[in-house]
């Protein structure tokens, strides 16, 4: 990695001092440099310090797991922005506009991305933000018509604003306009941590609850140097993968749904269930809340109950390979998932993709493989990829690794370490620190990224969920396709709005 | 197509006999209705307010009360409170009609939603289409929600159903806090069903804003906005505790009052 860079490992805290105070044009080159050598930009962002803002930037090599950090800061309200040279941090730089009200002069396409009120108090980029108020790409010609949709949608769905530019049932363009799911998330986090903070990291995605709420945990774990016990890494790990398991199914059994196959969705529908009902036994909560802490996890798994619990993941994995399995020799399902809702591989790699969506466009890109962290670290999990960036194979990572997630929570259900599952955690994080904690939730790579004040509070606390990277994947993956294939090609990535939104 | 029969004969008949036979089994640490053993609080002991993320907890005289519209049944309180005075007990009935009835005071009894007047009754009683919005929820109320149109569950064998439009609803189902990004939508679809209409509120956010009560970004849940008819608490609540509090609005479960200590 290039030099101006930071090299730590996943959830590895550093003194914030010792992270490079470069100027812009350094700054810039380091994010490209280390873009140029296949890293990725994981987390960008700006942050008040005194009366100036600081940019803040976390790349991550996924071959070498490293995660480089490098920071510059303006003496400007602007500066030259990256994206056209590295279109992957089009929306990280559109986030800061709007968060500090500073201009990335140069971006194609500035506009609203949450249409939230600065953090950065006076200093609106976009006065009086009105969400779906903006500028939309727009098609013109004879026969061209728009179609907009949202934010309220035909099903009990979270809300967004989908404008198509059509031709008939074809489409050319879709813009996607997000902001509706606002709730003020990392304004709130500031001078944390309170005893809310927990409960915003189990909300911030709520079918995501283990996934932020690790990556948090491992972010204060680091930044109070506690050693989480070995039982506890296990419980977290059957619980990110029960979490896997409930959310793939349903994605299977709504896929089937979208192109009117009902043996598949009806079962994969009743089978999810039975996966959250296998958290609900590990915390009392279908979603996970109040399992995972700092330090550890709050409930522990009784001996007497590890068998029912592996046999009720046997009996649920056995109905839900059968129920999928149906998918791929139903030739009305394969004419509808095939060809269907294609991102190129180039595309992908260009904006950024993560997670399945990634994955099934061949790139072999995932944080429990690259960044270990947990359990992970001494169990791994193969990384499963697909070739054709369309539907169906973002349909089928998903069956290859719910197949994978089950084998991994009956092997660790029988190895249960005998250690306490919590260690006490200092009521103080180290002051004037950085770390960036990466976990792979079931959409892909979740990144939260902590800055400790000197009075070790935090004065930056950054959330970025797969989403954010991947909506831009669903604007691509409409174009040239039917309008009518939009249901399917957007449970077909199924991004959380909440987690965009914060 | 054998292959999917064969399937189907394996995967057999799933939906559940609820409520004419027992619900479902409720996982090991399930969280219902709290319950508060006052005489276990010894002099002075704030611990439980002070754990409680949401202020749900606050002191009443001698004793403590509980706001469960505020209650996201995390288990702080439980596991903070050294003498176990506050537990959650497995009692899964949590929906009522008003607010009010969500504060409890220890000894006091809970009364659960009682059922729609008569007129109401015979026009939603074996019909109910809800428009269901998610206002800054986060996906957990919106999941367990839905899960009710599953083949277990099967809402529809009540004549309940979640409708596309809001001109073909009788009601609204609010989820979230209401970001103020999402005012607009949310009274618009509310002005599009015709009236009489109903309005429910589901989970800590809509009914208090839960976590998000306060931020300046959002409107503290439906009842700053809409007259609400049903309050059904949770974080999110199970399905189980959504589905008693639709029946009971409809008239179908009778008991009204519990033990709330």
């Amino acid at each position: 990695m290039n030099g101006d860079l930071l090299i730590r490992r996943n959830a590895e805290p550093a003194p914030l001092a010792d992270v490079p105070l470069v100027p812009m044009t350094a700054f810039q080159s380091a994010i490209l440099d280390a873009v140029r050598d296949d890293c990725r930009v994981v987390s960008y962002f700006a942050r008040e310090v005194r009366d100036a803002i600081e940019l803040v930037s976390v790349v991550a090599d996924d071959a070498t797991s490293e995660l480089g950090f490098v920071r510059t800061r303006l003496s400007d309200s602007r500066f030259e922005a990256l994206t056209p040279q590295c279109p992957q941090v089009h929306l990280f730089e559109r986030e800061i506009a709007e968060q500090y009200g500073i201009e990335p002069v140069g971006h194609p396409w500035l506009k609203p991305v949450r249409f939230q009120r600065p953090l950065r108090a006076g200093r609106d980029f976009f006065p009086e933000p009105v969400p779906g108020v903006t500028d939309f790409f727009r098609v013109e010609g004879d026969e061209v018509h728009e179609v907009a949709v949202g934010p309220v949608h035909a099903g009990v769905i979270e809300p967004g604003h989908f404008r198509f530019q059509c031709h008939g049932e074809h489409v050319f363009h879709l813009e996607i306009a997000l902001g509706y799911q606002h709730r003020g998330i990392e304004r709130a986090l500031i001078g944390g941590p309170t005893a809310k903070t927990i409960h915003y990291m189990e909300t911030v995605a709520g079918d995501t609850t283990i996934g932020h709420a690790l990556a948090y945990a491992q972010a204060v774990e680091a930044l109070t140097a506690t050693k989480v016990p070995a039982r506890a890494h296990v419980l977290r790990g059957i619980a990110l993968e029960l979490e896997r398991l409930a959310n793939h199914t349903g994605d299977l059994g709504a896929l089937s749904g979208d192109v009117a196959y009902l043996p598949t969705a009806s079962y994969c529908g009743r089978t999810r269930g039975d996966y959250l009902n296998l958290t609900a036994e590990l915390c009392g909560s279908r979603f996970g809340r109040g399992f995972v802490r700092p330090g550890g996890v709050q409930f522990d798994l009784a001996a007497d109950r590890i068998e029912t619990l592996a046999e009720r993941t046997q009996d649920a994995t056995r109905d839900t390979v059968a129920a999928v399995a149906l998918l791929w020799t139903t030739p009305t399902v394969m004419e509808r998932f095939e060809n269907t809702g294609t991102v190129e591989a180039d595309a992908c790699e260009e904006i950024g993709m993560v997670g399945v969506a990634a994955r099934a466009c061949g790139r072999s890109i995932d944080v429990r493989h690259d960044f270990p962290f947990g359990i992970y670290r001494f169990v791994h999990i193969p990384v499963m990829t697909a070739h054709h960036g369309d539907v169906n194979s973002r349909a089928f990572v998903r069956w290859l690794e719910l197949q994978r997630s089950a084998s991994f929570v009956a092997a660790q259900l029988h190895t249960m370490p005998t250690t306490p599952i919590r260690a006490d955690v200092s009521a103080s994080l180290v002051p004037g620190s950085i770390v960036a904690s990466l976990t792979e939730g079931w959409r892909g790579e979740i990144c939260h990224v902590a800055i400790t004040d000197p009075h070790g509070r935090f004065a930056r606390y950054k959330i970025t969920d797969p989403s954010f990277h991947n909506w831009f994947g669903v604007a691509l993956a409409l174009r040239n396709g039917q309008i009518s294939d939009f249901p399917l090609c957007n449970k077909s990535f199924n991004l959380s709005y909440c987690g965009h939104d914060l | 197509m054998l292959k999917a029969l064969l399937t189907r004969a394996r995967q057999g008949h799933r939906t559940m006999r609820y409520p004419a036979a027992a619900p479902p089994p409720l996982p090991a640490h399930f969280r219902g209705a709290p319950r508060i053993d006052p005489a276990r609080c010894p002099d002075g002991c704030q611990v439980c307010i002070d754990a409680c993320p949401t202020e749900a907890i606050s002191l009443a005289g001698d004793t403590i009360a509980l706001d469960l519209g505020r209650c996201i049944f995390c288990p702080e309180c439980e596991s903070a409170c050294p003498e176990g005075a506050i537990t959650f007990t497995d009692d899964y009935r949590l929906a009522t009609r008003t607010r009010a009835d969500l504060r409890l005071q220890a000894g006091e009894e809970r009364k659960l939603a009682d059922a729609l007047d008569a007129k109401l009754r015979s026009l939603f009683g074996r019909s109910l289409k809800l428009r269901v919005v998610s206002a800054g929820d986060c996906n957990g109320c919106a999941s367990d929600v839905n899960v009710l149109s599953t083949i277990g569950w099967d809402l529809g064998r009540f004549g309940i159903q979640y409708v596309a439009s809001p001109r073909h609803a009788d009601g609204i189902v609010i989820l979230g806090p209401i970001p103020e990004n999402m005012r607009l939508a949310v009274r618009k679809t509310y002005d599009a069903i015709p009236d009489p209409k109903l309005v429910i509120a589901i989970g800590a956010c809509a009914i208090s804003g839960g976590i998000y009560a306060g931020h300046p970004e959002q409107h503290n849940g439906a009842e700053t906005m809409l007259p609400v008819d049903l309050f059904i608490p949770g974080c999110p609540p199970h399905p189980l505790t959504i589905l008693d509090g639709f029946l009971r609005l409809l008239g179908r479960i009778e008991d009204r009052v519990v033990r709330a200590t």
